[in-house]
């Protein structure tokens, strides 16, 4: 068959395509963005959710109906959808379930380098994580498989370097086709009251001993027989470049991450003089190899920081912990020359606001000239905090807090801090602002509920940020295009930071990387709402 | 395994530099090389520093050029040309912005085209792969242009034997 040069993200989304995927959903976030977009492309069923939790439940649901469904998300991510995981590991689903955790060692485009294959023992839901492309084609078909033979959810880990290097894939066939989705009752194994979850987490355990089993005979994991006196244990994309640093060691590479093929791996490490574990990020395969009984060493903690590549597998090797030469110098990225934001960050630097800063391409203000950022924690997170340090600091303080929030930031999660903000009002008021760019700008430009458009740029239902915050009982809510009316703009911000109610300003102008995009689609939208004379959404 | 041949791609957000890598590596697998390509994107299209990595060969394993490795560097930023430098081998060669007369080129923005003109002078890479590879990357309203800019870099670089 044809191979062809695909990063690990398109050999997902066709891996899905090819597994009969029903159903694949998320949400945007370096590096796992291009897999629902690249499944959309493909002619698969892709949407994006408003947040990670929300995506997963939905996955859930149809994996409760029989369909197989496709979850995806950066490492971060999975944090929001962590309390229905750690659930869905109890009642199991009837199709299959695949959630992509698309990790960031080096953190290119992340808030944390968090290692989510601690998420797999957290939750007791087994893991598979692809060294390559292909690889990243293969695990999804077997992550599907053995989901769907042990109806459980399975994670799929990435990191950066997998998700987005190419390398080249062949496509397989003969996947078993899909049953048709249908609803069959399971109050006690769906329904998780304290006397129908007790059994079932002990089904849990049961089915991961199971899986452990399997694991020892898997071929996800990879033997190579080498030189006795130095054996290495890897995983991911550590494994190419343990086999270019060190050719002619022995090695073992784990494909399955949770449950461990733990005899194996005794049996390995019994086999070499020296057995090393090279792993990105926390010692966590060497914790669970030690907690066995199983002696190896691990690599210096100055190796836990950051990506791996050849040179510092290479050092690893040589156990040399001298300091490594800085990094190559890099560009920082800025707000665009154009970029809508620039007069809010003008006047939040000119009124020395304190800001409760969010995550986006807006965080960006935080850089020269404006250094107009005060806090950036985790999505949505600029809502709660700015209402904290309302409540505490000094009035005079107090009123200079802003939240700052991106629309698609404040879709995912800034509404729950809104309803914060309408039941526990701070005694000088607050105020929020929206940056209503109409995209997800920062992770390249995705629709969101705000739009009203779906991924593949269709019409649809539309949320109203404005209607949101009126319908909650937020006392001011205003929209202002901050580029044709900057001095608008401000006046209002000094108003409603001199009240005590609680307030919205949406500043509203399109990204400007995204503009003619967005001006193309909403009149061909409108092109086919007068064709089919139904309004679209039909 | 056997010789891989390395080449970093780099630039500034928006001026083509992960388009330019991935011309070279699908030149290369129309070839018939293993390849692998690894970039960070993310923030870089808001003008941030972008390299991108091209390793092909018979077997590829790692995808990321480590450090005084690179046989090649493609730079298309002026002020990135020092930066990159150390990933450069001793005698590695690098193609900078100043390696063609700005008026040999069709426009500006063509410039990663022609400096892989003049990279394919050096590959060993047939030149109908990266024709192909070109048209494959690129609307059909750009391939006359981006052709010309291609045999720009490729001649300039043979006259100049290197
Ligand atoms: C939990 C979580 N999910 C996803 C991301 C990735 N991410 C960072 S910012 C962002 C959204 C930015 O969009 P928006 O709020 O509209 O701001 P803009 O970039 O357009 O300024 C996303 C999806 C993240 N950091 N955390």
């Amino acid at each position: 068959m044809e191979r062809k040069l695909l990063s690990g993200d398109e050999a997902v989304a066709l891996a899905a395509l090819d597994a009969g995927v029903a159903l694949g959903t998320g949400y945007p976030g370096t590096p796992s963005t291009e897999i629902l977009e690249t499944l959309a492309e493909l002619g698969g069923r892709a949407q994006w959710a408003p947040n990670e939790k929300v995506a997963l439940e939905v996955g859930i649901g149809a994996a409760f109906a029989g369909a197989r469904v496709l979850v995806t998300m950066k490492h971060v991510g999975v944090n929001v959808a962590a309390d229905p995981l750690f659930t869905a590991a109890y009642t199991g689903v009837s199709g299959a379930l695949v959630l992509v955790s698309a990790d960031d060692p080096g953190m290119a485009s992340s808030q944390n380098e968090q290692d989510n294959r601690r998420y797999s023992v957290a939750a007791g839901v087994p893991m598979l994580e692809p060294s390559d492309s292909q690889e990243a084609y293969d695990f999804l078909l077997a992550a599907m498989s053995l989901s769907e033979r042990h109806k459980m959810p399975v994670m799929l880990r990435m990191t950066t370097r997998v998700c987005h290097s190419k390398t080249l894939v062949e496509r397989r066939g003969g996947f078993p086709a899909a049953r048709a989705p249908s609803f069959e009752r399971d109050i006690a194994g769906r329904v998780m009251v304290p006397g129908y979850a007790r059994p079932a987490h002990k089904k849990l355990r049961a089915r991961l001993d199971e899986i452990q089993k399997e694991n020892e005979k898997s071929p996800l994991n990879l033997w190579k027989k080498g030189d006795p006196r130095l054996g290495i244990i890897t995983h991911g994309i550590t494994w190419e470049h343990v086999q270019e640093a060190a050719p002619g060691a022995s090695a073992f590479r784990i494909g399955t991450v949770y449950p461990l093929p733990l005899e194996q791996l005794r049996a390995f490490a019994r086999s070499v003089e020296r057995c090393l574990v090279i792993e990105e990020g926390d010692p966590f395969f060497v914790e669970q190899l030690r907690s066995a009984g199983i002696a190896v060493e691990g690599k210096p903690e100055m190796y836990r920081f950051g990506e791996l590549n050849v040179e510092r597998v290479r050092r690893i090797v040589a156990g040399d912990v001298s300091p490594e030469p800085p990094p190559l110098k890099a560009t920082p990225p800025r707000l665009c020359d154009a970029c809508p934001y620039h007069p809010v960050y003008g006047t939040l630097a000119r009124l020395d606001c304190i800001v409760a800063g969010d995550i986006g391409c807006y965080t960006l203000g935080v850089m020269e000239p404006y250094r107009a950022m005060d806090s950036c924690v985790a999505m949505g997170a600029s809502m709660g905090v700015g209402l904290g340090l309302r409540h505490v600091l000094p009035e005079q303080q107090a009123r200079r807090v802003v939240s700052i929030i991106g629309d698609s930031t404040f879709v995912h999660s800034g509404i729950n801090g809104l309803v914060e903000m309408v039941y526990n009002p701070p005694a000088t008021g607050h105020v929020v602002i929206v940056l209503d760019n109409g995209t997800t700008a920062m992770t390249g430009q995705q629709e969101h509920p705000g739009t009203g458009r779906t991924i593949e740029h269709d019409a649809t239902n539309k949320f109203s940020i404005e209607g949101f915050a009126r319908a909650s009982g937020v006392k001011h809510v205003d929209t202002v295009d901050p580029v044709a009316d900057p001095g608008g703009f401000e006046r209002l911000l000094k108003e409603r930071l001199a009240g005590n109610d609680i307030s919205m300003i949406v500043a509203r102008r399109a990204c400007i990387l995204a503009a003619a995009d967005i001006r193309k689609w909403d009149k061909q939208n409108a092109e086919k709402a007068e064709a089919g004379g139904c309004g679209g959404a039909c | 395994m056997g010789r891989v041949t390395n080449v970093v791609v780099a630039g500034l957000g928006g001026q083509g530099a992960i388009k330019a890598s991935d011309i070279l590596a699908d030149a290369a697998c129309r070839a018939g090389f293993d390849v692998k390509k690894a970039e960070i994107h993310g923030m870089s299209q808001r003008g941030g520093s972008v390299t991108s990595d091209v390793r092909f060969g018979d077997e590829v394993l790692s995808p990321m050029v480590p450090r005084g490795e690179a046989d090649f560097a493609v730079v298309l930023e002026a002020t990135q040309v020092e930066v990159v430098r150390p990933v450069l081998r001793q005698g590695g060669l690098c193609f900078g912005p100043d390696f063609l007369d700005e008026k040999a080129l069709p426009n500006r923005k063509s410039l990663n085209v022609a400096l892989l003109g003049a990279l394919s002078h050096h590959l060993d890479i047939p030149e109908p792969c990266w024709l192909e590879a070109v048209k494959a990357a690129l609307p059909e309203r750009l391939h006359e242009l981006n052709e010309k800019a291609f045999a720009a870099g490729r001649e300039a670089a043979a006259r100049q034997g290197r």
